[in-house]
């Protein structure tokens, strides 16, 4: 019998997997025998297909405790009428695409979703919408799972009326893909995430945070756009994060972020765009990381690094029409540096012609901490008064920190 | 009325054959162009010359206005003995210097951004807002500069005060308000910094101008007053209210003295 | 024509026209005569609006002038020092007045052919002799036939020739009956064209009269020695005295109030 295991191992993953299709699929709509979801994943096979006809379909929380496919077709709409998760997903393998889950209702007491995973793998979810769902995706202790093309639009008020758009716990191998998020709490939320790979997102208009993570270790970054945030990104506790070719555009506020970063460490933030943002990068205990590439442009603060962020490099970015191009708490060693970056501030020459400034260049104006201590003479920005100073300050610097200078600025703007 | 329209006729062909205003929008022209060619950018260009317009512009509409009509007291002793209203001389005289500076800057400023054009949208609601501060720092500055020599009979003295009043309003004024700042930095003092903004128009010009360019930063404001402040057309409608009072009270004052000033 | 009562007017603590009472006459040429600083000027000044009393008021033609300006339509002015604007020639400066006053179709441009002064017309006014401008300053104060005209130092920059044109001229208006206001201190050419003198000292109206009651009143028979006589002799020894200050006399007899005081 041992020495055939490996065939009929085989013969079973045949049986699961490469059986005909269509024969076995169960069709759920309004006017056919299976008017369920819940009826069409009991009679389901375990690996069946399930095709959800165009319906409004209202049901008790649908519980898929069966590696199944659900497809939607058309308009199909799950609705949850305003009071109850529409539904959870226990089983590995699932896969969920093309529904409309509409309405799932605040709850104060429980983290309600329009789709739940909680405790499986291998889920596949893709290609839905989400409309006036509390939580939108959320998955919990789940691994390998991808997220992809869906449609989150909350419509909370306020930020304890409205959960996350896509709310990861205690997962792993995770990819967020192409994912649209609007009017949530956060649009995406990780905590205790690992090994992730979030992509091709647009999270704006959330009520907090367009994405927000902490203790989640080694994910990557790439090519989404957060914008319009409430308040902006942050991110936090975690380490070995990759961050790159996002867009941080238009976060406005008394705390709003392009991208904060607080216990960060060894990290990479590399050609990003932080554009029109309160504060570009806010750097709060952040070490060794590498920021790189990164265009900052029409920033009220591109950069606010606080002194107990060490050995964090900032090269060959774009420093262009910011208020203040960098600003920091305290006029202290800082052991963070800023080399060969582009500073349209930059009064200095290049007789040389070598292409970096003969003189260094001080981001930190003396004006900038000013503001710092007193808020209120932020109003006296751009006065002649005060143009004076930040170039007496220049000349001879007294209080503004000696150590953060660029001393190869750069002569022409990087890209 | 018509005499008004008469006595601006031919203070603005006065004016403009005395070639000062020529060498005014000329200035304007050869900066903003040299801008151009130079900052790269019709944004960098925008915040350079809105920082040169704060400080230029009042300036020469001051000094100017004041040597204009130290000078041309001939014009107005003629007026006088004819048959003209001295309220309609005094608002010939204005309106005959404020509107060829107001023109010389538009012009100067303005022929460049529309040769080579703006980068984006926003750029153009920016220039909007700097040629319109432009406009109200001239007539504010040739208002107080009619104040001025009405009130001074020695051209001399009224060029030094002239002169004084600008370097208190463009310089000295933010270092006062600093000063105060830090003196009395437990205190809330959002409001009361909006209103010390108001008593200045450069500062309030100034103000206007940051709305458009540095939102962000000023969208960092923590008082809600400020949030208030910026975050609505109350803003942009109070500073231009407060602009707008800034014309017309040295106007009336200047006016009054005008009425009973002796030739 | 004109009636001026108490006239109160000070230059700082200087009291230049102390309650000055003074009547002119239709059709008459009134001379103001004076020493230096005696007020002449200050009251043609008054009469014209350029400097506004303390105290006293002129009714002119039956209206009373209160910051009145309709009335300088009849008033043709002719100042000690023609200051023009600098930049205008004099053409332009006949043009804008005509063009101040409705462009009237019936001028009196007979200086202007008399003068010879076509081939100035076209040139810068700064550019001219002083004379030169004198005489465009008559042309235009006789330019628009004013029913008063008020002529300070009228011949002082003129060359003899121009002089005696002026003065026929004068003479020829005077009997077509324009009223003439005129200071000078060539007692021969008061002696040639007053019918009226008005002696000033101090700020009022020392002496009025014909000259002919001035001769008798003095016994000299020249004009000059009789106002040299006027300066020496007392107030009160002077012609009637009148209490209040106007008199309507049939001599047209205006003596100076007797109460102010001497400095």
């Amino acid at each position: 019998m041992t020495r055939f295991a490996p065939i009929s191992c085989f013969l079973v993953a045949l049986l699961v997997l490469g059986r005909p299709a269509l024969a076995q699929d169960v069709v759920v709509s309004p006017e056919g025998p299976v008017k369920s979801l819940s009826a069409a994943i009991e009679q389901a096979p375990p690996g069946g297909r399930i095709v959800v006809r165009e319906g409004v379909y209202r049901e008790p929380t649908v519980v898929v405790d069966k590696p199944v496919t659900i497809t939607g077709e058309g308009q199909a709409v799950l609705d949850g009428q305003g009071e109850r998760q529409i539904m959870t997903v226990t089983a590995d393998s699932v896969t969920v695409r093309g529904l409309i889950f509409r309405n799932v209702g605040v709850s104060f007491v429980e983290d309600r979703a329009g789709l739940k995973v909680d405790d499986a793998r291998q889920c596949v979810i893709e290609d839905n919408r989400f409309e006036d769902t509390f939580f939108g995706i959320y998955l919990a202790k789940t691994a390998h799972c991808r997220v992809a093309g869906n449609v989150l639009q909350g419509t909370g008020a306020t930020e304890t009326q409205s959960g996350n758009g896509i709310h990861l716990w205690y997962s792993k191998d995770i990819e967020v893909e192409n994912n649209t998020i609007r009017g949530h709490r956060d649009g995406i939320y990780f905590e205790f995430v690992e090994d992730s790979r979030i992509a091709g997102n647009l999270s704006e208009v959330n009520l907090r945070y367009g994405l927000h993570f902490m203790f989640s270790d080694r994910c990557q970054y790439r090519d989404n756009v957060f914008r319009n945030n409430d308040a902006g990104v942050a991110v936090m506790y975690t380490k070995h994060v990759e961050m790159s070719g996002n867009r941080f555009e238009h976060n406005w506020g008394s705390a709003a972020f392009g991208l904060l970063l607080k216990d960060i460490t060894d990290s990479r933030v590399e050609d990003n765009l932080f554009v029109k943002n309160t504060i570009g990068v806010y750097a709060e205990a952040a070490n060794r990381i590498r920021f790189e590439r990164n265009h900052f442009q029409e920033n009220g603060w591109a950069v606010k690094i606080m002194a107990n962020s060490l050995d964090n490099v900032f090269t060959r970015n774009n420093f262009i029409a910011n208020t203040f191009d960098v600003a920091t708490n305290s006029s202290r060693k800082h052991r963070s540096r800023f080399e060969q970056n582009y500073w349209d501030n930059y009064e200095g020459y290049d007789l040389d012609r070598d292409g970096y400034g003969d003189v260094p260049f001080r981001p930190v104006r003396l004006f900038s901490i000013i503001v710092e201590k007193n808020e209120p003479s932020l109003l006296l920005l751009r006065s002649f008064f005060i143009d004076v100073l930040d170039a007496a300050e220049r000349v001879v610097p007294s209080i503004t920190p000696e150590t953060l200078a660029d001393e190869k600025p750069v002569m022409k703007r990087i890209l | 009325m018509q005499t008004t329209a008469k006595v601006i006729k031919y203070e603005l062909s006065d004016v403009i054959r005395s070639k000062w205003i020529v060498l005014y929008a000329l200035f304007f022209l050869v900066v903003t162009e040299a801008l151009f060619q130079f900052g790269g950018g019709s944004a960098r260009a925008l915040l350079s010359l809105s920082n040169l317009v704060l400080i230029i512009i009042p300036l020469i509409s001051i000094l100017f206005g004041t040597m204009y009509l130290y000078n041309a007291r001939a014009f107005v002793e003629l007026l006088l003995t004819q048959p003209v209203d001295r309220k309609t001389l005094f608002g010939g005289l204005y309106t005959g210097l404020a509107l060829p500076l107001s023109a010389g800057f538009l012009a100067g400023a303005g022929l460049p951004f529309a040769f080579h054009g703006v980068e984006a949208a926003s750029h153009a609601t920016t220039l909007m807002t700097l040629l319109l501060s432009g406009v109200l720092l001239t007539c504010i500055f040739t208002a107080l500069a009619f104040l001025i020599a009405v009130t001074f009979e020695d051209k001399v003295r009224g060029l030094g005060v002239a002169i004084l009043l600008w370097l208190f309003f463009a310089v000295l004024y933010d270092g006062l308000v600093l000063l105060l700042l830090n003196a009395f930095a437990a205190y809330p003092l959002e409001q009361p910094m909006i209103a010390l903004m108001l008593l200045n128009p450069i500062d309030m010009a100034r103000v206007l101008l940051l709305l458009t360019f540095d939102v962000s930063a000023l969208m960092g404001y923590t008082g809600a007053v400020f949030e208030q402040f910026f975050g609505s057309l109350l803003g942009v409608g109070l500073s231009t209210a407060a602009l707008g009072v800034w014309v017309a009270a040295p106007l009336f004052w200047g006016w009054r003295l005008f009425r009973k000033k002796d030739f | 024509m004109i009636d001026i009562v108490g006239i109160e007017k000070r230059f700082g603590r200087l009291r230049v026209l102390r309650g000055l009472d003074l009547r002119i006459e239709r059709g008459t040429v009134t001379a103001i005569v004076g020493p230096n600083a005696s007020g002449k000027t200050t009251l043609i000044k008054a009469i014209l609006g350029l400097i506004k009393p303390d105290g006293g008021h002129i009714v002119f033609d039956g209206v009373k002038l209160n910051g009145a300006w309709n009335y300088r339509e009849r008033i043709g002015y002719m100042p000690q020092l023609a200051r023009f604007p600098d930049n205008l020639s004099a053409r332009e400066v006949i043009d804008m007045l005509k063009d101040l006053r409705g462009r009237p179709d019936d001028l009196d441009e007979e200086l202007l052919t008399a003068f010879d002064l076509e081939s100035e017309l076209g040139k810068p006014l700064r550019t001219l002799s002083g004379g030169t401008r004198q005489k465009i300053s008559a042309v235009v104060a006789f330019l628009f036939r004013p029913d008063v005209l008020i002529l300070d130092e009228p011949t002082a920059g003129l060359d003899p020739v121009a002089s005696s044109i002026l003065k026929d001229k004068i003479l020829r208006e005077r009997d077509a009956g324009t009223t003439f206001i005129l200071t000078s201190h060539i007692m021969s050419e008061i002696e040639e064209l007053a019918d009226d003198i008005a002696f000033l000292l101090d700020g009022t109206v020392h002496f009025a009269g014909s000259t002919t009651e001035i001769k008798a009143t003095t016994g000299q028979p020249r004009l000059e020695r009789a106002i040299a006589q006027l300066l020496t002799m007392d107030k009160p020894a002077l012609g009637t005295p009148s209490t209040n200050g106007h008199s309507k006399t049939p001599e047209r007899f205006v003596a100076a109030d007797a109460i102010a005081p001497k400095p």
